[in-house]
């Protein structure tokens, strides 16, 4: 149950998009259209599931305050928490390349639809971010899987949202200053608007 | 009139002033015709969390800023070294080493401003801007002219959170660094009336609204249309 209400807050309420402005670059690049909104939401919900738990993980065996303990006692006291950036954004990386090559060998349809944006997504504040978030909070394994499951789904929502919107927005009447980027801005305030009226949900 | 433009000419085959006009607009560009976040639409993810409050904003534009300087720099002295295919980590791993560097002396100095800013450093590695201006200036140019090009973008991107940091600070909280500016106000015309403040202005919606107004005036002032 308590899972349950993690996927919930991280999906609507904590939503990387409307609460924390994470991957908001290519929030505005790719929402042009729904298909390739999909593409892309489909392959952060994918990665962020698998990089989350993975750099837990790391976090709790090699990088936290004394997780070396299990080499010997006089490992117990080394700290690498400072090394956090650098070796969860290598993990991501390299795990970005794995997927991309397993995707493409055994399921070259998802490969066809993800293909593109794959190599992007390593340098996607979302990843990074829910990897952060997830060392900040100490969540549990079981945690971390759900609330990188969870973060990515409520991504592809937005972003699937968004697209969706400005697909319509094509056939109005936009004062040039505001077209592309301005209107797009404000349609994402709005729609934090309506993200809104999730908060204080608790399951 | 005609002797300076001519001493500048012989400056110029000698050796490019310290200060030329190539190099001005490298650093001028980006503030408003070329800004990253207005026109090119990079960096908009890690730094309008903090934009609640001015002093956090500050340094997180100065972070920024260290961070694109360095890594144009290192970037720049290493552009004949990095093979090609294994560029984007190389990248990578020189902007998560100075960002490292940002998030220590932070802890070690300012633990109450590291609290508040908790993971936005870090996604200062996920910045678009340090990434892009890495991929498309310091990997084909010299290092004077790459730092020069880093701290012009940088500051584009600074003045840019400041705004929005100012507007969402005065019009939110009431105040500007800390200082309460609307109790002050009030206080001047003895405390008669009382200047609301705007809540949703400290919700991430404020953020949204006040860049997606920014941008309009901006782009209003400099003719760019995006088609």
């Amino acid at each position: 149950m308590e899972l349950f209400n993690l996927a919930i807050r991280s999906i609507f309420i904590d939503n990387m998009v409307f609460a924390y402005f994470l991957g908001m670059c290519s929030f505005l690049a790719v929402s042009k259209k729904v298909s390739t909104a999909l593409g892309l939401g489909a392959a952060v919900i994918f990665v962020l599931t698998i990089t989350v738990p993975l750099n837990w993980l790391l976090n709790e065996f090699i990088l936290k305050e004394g997780a070396l303990a299990f080499l010997g006692a006089s490992f117990a006291t080394i700290d690498l928490t400072f090394l956090r950036f650098i070796m969860f954004i290598a993990i991501i990386a390299a795990m970005v390349q794995l997927v991309e090559m397993v995707v493409e060998k055994f399921a070259p349809a998802l490969y066809g639809a993800l293909g593109i944006f794959l190599p992007l997504i390593a340098v996607n504040c979302a990843i990074l971010g829910g990897s952060l978030f997830m060392a900040q909070r100490d969540y549990t394994l079981a945690e971390a899987t759900v609330y990188g499951f969870g973060s990515g789904t409520g991504f592809f929502l937005a972003i699937v949202a968004l697209a969706a919107i400005r697909e319509k927005l094509k056939y109005s009447n936009v004062p040039n200053g505001l077209k592309g980027l301005g209107i797009t801005m404000l349609i994402t305030g709005l729609m934090g608007i309506a993200f809104m009226s999730f908060m204080g949900i608790d399951l | 009139m005609s002797t300076d433009t001519a001493e500048k000419e012989i400056a110029l085959k000698e050796s490019e002033a310290l200060l030329s006009k190539r190099r001005k607009k490298l650093v001028t560009d980006p503030l408003v015709d070329d800004n990253p976040i207005t026109i090119q639409v990079l960096g908009i993810c890690s730094a309008l969390a903090v934009t609640t409050q001015m002093q956090p904003t500050l340094v997180m534009a100065l972070s920024v800023i260290f961070v694109m300087v360095m890594a144009n720099l290192s970037i720049s002295l290493l552009r004949n070294k990095i093979p090609t295919r294994v560029r984007i980590i190389v990248q990578l791993a020189v902007v998560a080493s100075l960002v490292t560097l940002v998030n220590e002396v932070l802890q070690a100095f300012a633990y109450d401003m590291y609290k508040e800013l908790s993971v936005f450093v870090g996604l200062i590695i996920t910045n678009c801007i340090v990434m892009g201006r890495l991929e498309a200036y310091a990997l084909g140019n010299k290092p004077y002219d790459s730092v020069l090009d880093g701290f012009g973008s940088a500051l584009g991107y600074s003045w840019i959170i400041l705004t929005v940091a100012f507007f969402r600070e005065l019009w939110g909280s009431g105040s500007l660094f800390g200082i309460p500016i609307f109790d002050g106000i009030s206080s001047l015309f003895g405390g008669d009336f009382q200047l609301a403040t705007n809540g949703l202005m400290v919700s991430p919606v404020g953020a949204f609204i006040i860049l997606g107004l920014l941008i309009w005036v901006q782009r209003t002032k400099t003719g760019y249309v995006e088609h």
